[in-house]
């Protein structure tokens, strides 16, 4: 009953007009400002929506078996396919692509330009000129990564006859892919398609992906999990700095290739190509992610974000309780760190599906666990703190397996949510590498950016109208 | 375009250092482009291709090679400048370890950094007030709604739900309440007692609870409601509420609720509920007949400096008087010359111009209002009084643009001016409200105005009498005895309660013997 108030200490949260709390505390009570703007961008009736949906106990309920999912899913590297043998429904004459849905006209430069190296490498087209007019033609069907259960960095251009990695959650049984990573410089996940490129894709076809299913099957398994966690511990977030968990990852693999019939000189090959990428292991983190986030995808009422993905012309999310329902706005242009001779007017708009590593609570989210990050942008380790803190004020909860030694040990805040950044304004951070805005260039810096608020005003909405959530 | 590089020997920095050096040695005096890279063979090509480098450079990846692009004789200090930043050890604010936590953004944040929160006050614009009252009461808090504009679907939505949570709803558009001793939003530091309120209006609950301080009593509790609490549609649940936790409440023994009359479903409702508390109840529904009021433990009270007479009165043990206190003695008729016969009251709270209406048209027939109690008195122009008139300035017609009369004097003094004017005026009423949310020092606004009159009435020969009361208390930060003093001072002649002011100025205008059709 009201009276119980009576009983109570007075504690206000002040909402609105400063004075009021500034008066409260004057008379000797106890307030709280909220720095408070109108939430859903000014949307009224989102904001209402919103309303609705805080502490709803349908919500609540179906986080906490969303959250749970994600939290208990064990994502272990159990081989090395191909694409159009092992991902699910994929078509012959099929190429995916990173972010959400979009049309071959309306990709960026470099999302192209990948395309083009795809068909080039596939052999559907003799040259770029023919690929192009493959693609304008219609012949080919583009689909999302995420369409497939797979991710890709940048572009994420994914063609039938590429080799992936396998990876498998064994605690709910679904799996995740991603392709290779090729390394820096000119790369066709930046939209480069020149012979050596190809010549490269074909060498990691041929002589890569053999020894790597080999190396995989001896080693039986490769739990990612733990050893993302281990390398949380030696400075890498394991998006954008991956130091330490490709290292982690060779020192697996070396003895296991040594086990296999790989010829000798492939092996060293191998162990110099993946040594010579301090990226390599980033597309295993981005498919252990995946599996993580399937996993807690589809609980119908759950308002956990399930994928975060750029296309380079939208930045688009799913949401667990709205299906496979993708909620895009523009994608905005990264702050950041520009290698020599390039700015932020040769950079592409954000792209690639490397963000799933924030969604599953790594990368920006641990930044925490690398300082070393967030001199992408001139900060310090106390910003890189700051930032990992921010963002458990948007978050369902914290990943206990992820632990930041520079916070105690504190689990890394994972599980967005998108009635806490709907209602705060609060933008979920992303680390990330810049593609130049023409194909085939390549990287060109690397910074920090955040997920636009538009995505999170419609999936509230939307989310709203799956709940019927009136009271 | 001069280039110029420079390779400082086994010296490493990593990647990302270098990229943050490279951007700031890019905004050296006279540089175009910077780089400073590990000289590794990548490196290098990616330096030609960006035109940085000319020539082959003789450096291993163990070397810092920087190559800088720009004015040629600007290039060499640059260099320099760009090789000293390199060897100066990192800032040291990398540990500073000053963590800069983000306030809270939302109620919901602020639950985190404020655990036992229990109450919300929200005073954000209306369209947005409805949205964020749901999500405190979805996470269990109380809520103040200060905001107005707010819906009366939404008044209604809000209530029940707050109801089936055994929570409640003050507002919205409720201006004044005092939890725990705790004064919120607009409201006076009054003495804690026995004696709980729950008013619909905010200024008639600063009236009765300063009253109450006046006269020796105090407060256990004083629950807003929001003026359409008793509306029928919203059926008075935020009073009922009020009501019950106030029956309930072991340090409550008298209960005064204040209301414009409600509809007389919502009124019974309310009495059938008064009745029950089994506690006195005093009942000031403004203008309602006492009659229709009074039963067994529930007392009528026609004002409201009446109903905190009568809660004193019941709090201390003794009955509550019957009626009014008698007309207080006429000190006013030699001011008055052949001709001031109108009163015109000049209002900052819109319950004590209403009281006023009330009070004079049954002393004086006609009495003209921005907020008339009968349709016939609205003023047609509300800049312009026409005889007996009262305004409300905390109306919207006169708010709109600018602060509040209690918060911004002006628009009160302007019309002080003009109505000292007028030659037909015989008294102008005044309200003076102090409390938190308040002007820091009204009478000091006043008093120059005041004495303007007086001047400007010394050369007539006559000026109107200025009549007025201030609401509020000795704790108030305003300080309710220094603010009465200077206005006496000035020469206003005050009384403790609107009422009293009211009866002082009808009684001018009526021993002066000029009111039409009245003797």
């Amino acid at each position: 009953m009201i009276q119980a108030l009576f009983q109570e200490k007075l504690q206000v949260l002040n909402v609105g007009l400063s004075s009021f709390a500034d008066s409260i505390a004057q008379a000797g009570g106890s307030a709280l400002q909220i720095e408070w703007a109108p939430p859903a961008q000014g949307r009224q009736e989102v904001g209402r929506e919103l309303a609705r949906l805080v502490n709803l106990s349908a919500v609540e309920i179906a986080n906490r078996t969303a959250f749970d999912a994600y939290q208990s899913a064990q994502p272990v590297l159990r081989g090395v396919g191909l694409a159009g043998q092992v991902l699910p429904n994929m078509a012959e004459r099929m190429i995916l692509h990173s972010g959400p849905p979009i049309a071959w006209n309306d990709m960026c430069g470099p999302m192209k330009g990948a395309i083009v190296g795809a068909i080039l490498y596939e052999g559907w087209a003799e040259n770029p000129a023919k690929a192009e007019a493959l693609a304008s033609r219609g012949e080919i069907t583009f689909e999302p990564c995420h369409h497939h259960s797979a991710v890709g960095p940048m572009a994420g251009a994914i063609s039938p006859s590429m080799p992936v990695w396998m990876v498998t959650n064994t605690t709910q049984g679904n799996q995740a892919f991603s392709n290779f990573n090729e390394g820096l410089g000119k790369a066709l996940r930046f939209g480069a398609n020149g012979p050596e490129v190809i010549a490269r894709l074909k060498w990691m076809g041929q002589v890569l992906a053999p020894a790597l299913r080999a190396g995989v099957e001896t080693l039986g398994g490769l739990e990612l999990k733990t050893l993302m966690a281990q390398a949380l511990h030696m400075g890498d977030e394991v998006h954008n700095r991956n130091v330490a968990a490709s290292s982690l990852f060779l020192k697996r693999l070396i003895s296991a290739l040594l086990k296999t019939r790989t010829p000798a000189a492939n092996i060293a090959a191998v162990v110099d190509f993946i040594a010579g990428n301090d990226h390599f292991f980033l597309n295993l983190s981005m498919a252990a992610c995946k599996a993580m986030l399937d996993a807690a995808h589809g609980v119908s009422g759950s308002s956990m974000v399930t994928a975060m993905a750029r296309n380079g012309v939208e930045f688009g999310i799913r949401v667990s309780g709205t299906g496979g329902q993708w909620f895009t706005t523009a994608a905005p242009v990264v702050d950041g760190l520009f290698f020599p001779g390039y700015t932020t007017a040769d950079a592409a708009p954000d792209l690639g599906d490397s963000a799933i590593t924030e969604t599953a609570g790594v990368g920006g989210f641990a930044m925490a666990a690398s300082p070393a990050i967030v001199k992408f942008v001139g900060g310090t380790p106390q910003d890189a703190i700051d930032n990992t803190t921010t963002m458990t004020h948007i978050t369902l909860g914290r990943n206990n397996a992820f632990t930041l030694p520079s916070m105690n040990f504190a689990g890394s805040p994972a599980g967005i949510d998108i009635r806490k950044v709907v209602d705060t304004g609060i933008q979920p951070i992303i680390n990330t590498g810049i593609a130049h805005r023409d194909a085939g260039v390549g990287q060109i810096g690397a910074g920090i950016t955040h997920a636009p608020l538009g995505c999170f005003t419609q999936a509230v909405s939307a989310l709203a109208h799956a709940v019927g959530g009136s009271e | 375009m001069a280039r110029a590089t420079k390779i400082i020997r086994n010296f490493y920095r990593d990647s990302v250092s270098l990229m943050q050096l490279s951007a700031t040695f890019a905004k050296l005096p006279g540089v175009e482009q910077a780089s400073a890279v590990m000289a590794s063979p990548n490196n290098v090509s990616l330096l030609q291709e960006a035109g940085l480098l000319t020539e082959p450079v003789d450096a291993s990846a163990n070397d810092l090679l920087i190559a800088l692009q720009g004015d040629a004789d600007a290039l060499e200090a640059a260099l320099a400048a760009a090789e000293s930043a390199l060897k100066q050890p990192p800032p040291s604010s990398s540990g500073n370890g000053v963590s800069r936590s983000i306030l809270p953004r939302s109620i919901e944040m602020g639950l985190g950094n404020m655990v036992g929160a229990n109450l919300a006050l929200i005073s954000t614009p209306g369209e947005y007030a409805a949205a964020e009252a749901f999500k405190a009461l979805s996470l269990g808090l109380n809520v103040m709604l200060f905001s107005d504009n707010v819906e009366l679907k939404d008044e209604i939505a809000l209530k029940r739900f707050a109801q089936a949570r055994n929570l409640i709803v003050m507002g919205p558009d409720c201006g004044t309440a005092i939890i725990n001793g705790i004064p919120l939003a607009f409201a006076n530091v009054v003495r804690r007692g026995v004696i709980g309120v729950v008013g619909a209006s905010g200024t008639g609950l600063q009236q009765v609870t300063c009253l109450i301080d006046r006269w020796g009593g105090g407060i256990s509790q004083a629950i807003g409601t929001g003026g359409h609490d008793l509306h029928r549609d919203v059926g008075g649940i935020s009073m009922l509420q009020g009501l019950t936790a106030l029956a309930a409440d072991s340090s409550t023994s008298v209960i005064v609720l204040i209301s414009k009359p409600p509809s007389p479903e919502v009124a019974g409702r309310v009495l059938d509920a008064a009745v029950r508390a089994g506690k006195p109840v005093v009942v000031n529904f403004l203008g309602a007949d006492p009659a229709q009021v009074r039963r067994g433990n529930v007392f009528a009270a026609a004002t409201l400096e009446d109903a905190a007479a009568a809660a004193v009165a019941l709090a201390e043990g003794r009955n509550p008087g019957d009626g009014g206190p008698a007309r207080p003695p006429f000190p006013l008729t030699s001011f008055l010359a052949p001709g001031q016969r109108y009163i015109r009251g000049l209002y900052s709270g819109g319950t004590f111009c209403y009281e006023a209406s009330l009070l004079l048209k049954k002393e004086l027939g006609q009495v003209y209002s921005n907020t008339p109690v009968e349709p016939g008195d609205r003023l047609s122009d509300v800049w312009t009084s026409r005889q007996h008139t009262v305004v409300d300035l905390g109306d919207d017609l006169f708010t709109r643009g600018r602060p509040h009369p209690m918060i911004d004097h002006r628009l009160r003094n302007e019309r002080l001016l003009k109505e000292a004017a007028d030659p037909e005026v015989a008294v102008i009423l005044l309200d003076v409200v102090l409390g938190y949310g308040a002007h820091p020092d009204p009478a000091g606004e006043m008093v120059p105005v005041i004495q303007k009159v007086r001047d400007l009435a010394g050369k007539t020969g006559k000026h109107p009498a200025i009549v007025g009361f201030v609401c509020g208390t000795a704790a108030d930060p305003q300080n309710l005895s220094r603010q009465e003093a200077a206005l006496r001072e000035a020469g206003v002649i005050l009384a403790e309660s609107n009422a009293k002011a009211v009866r002082i100025a009808a009684t001018a205008v009526l021993e002066a013997g000029v009111v039409g059709g009245r003797s």
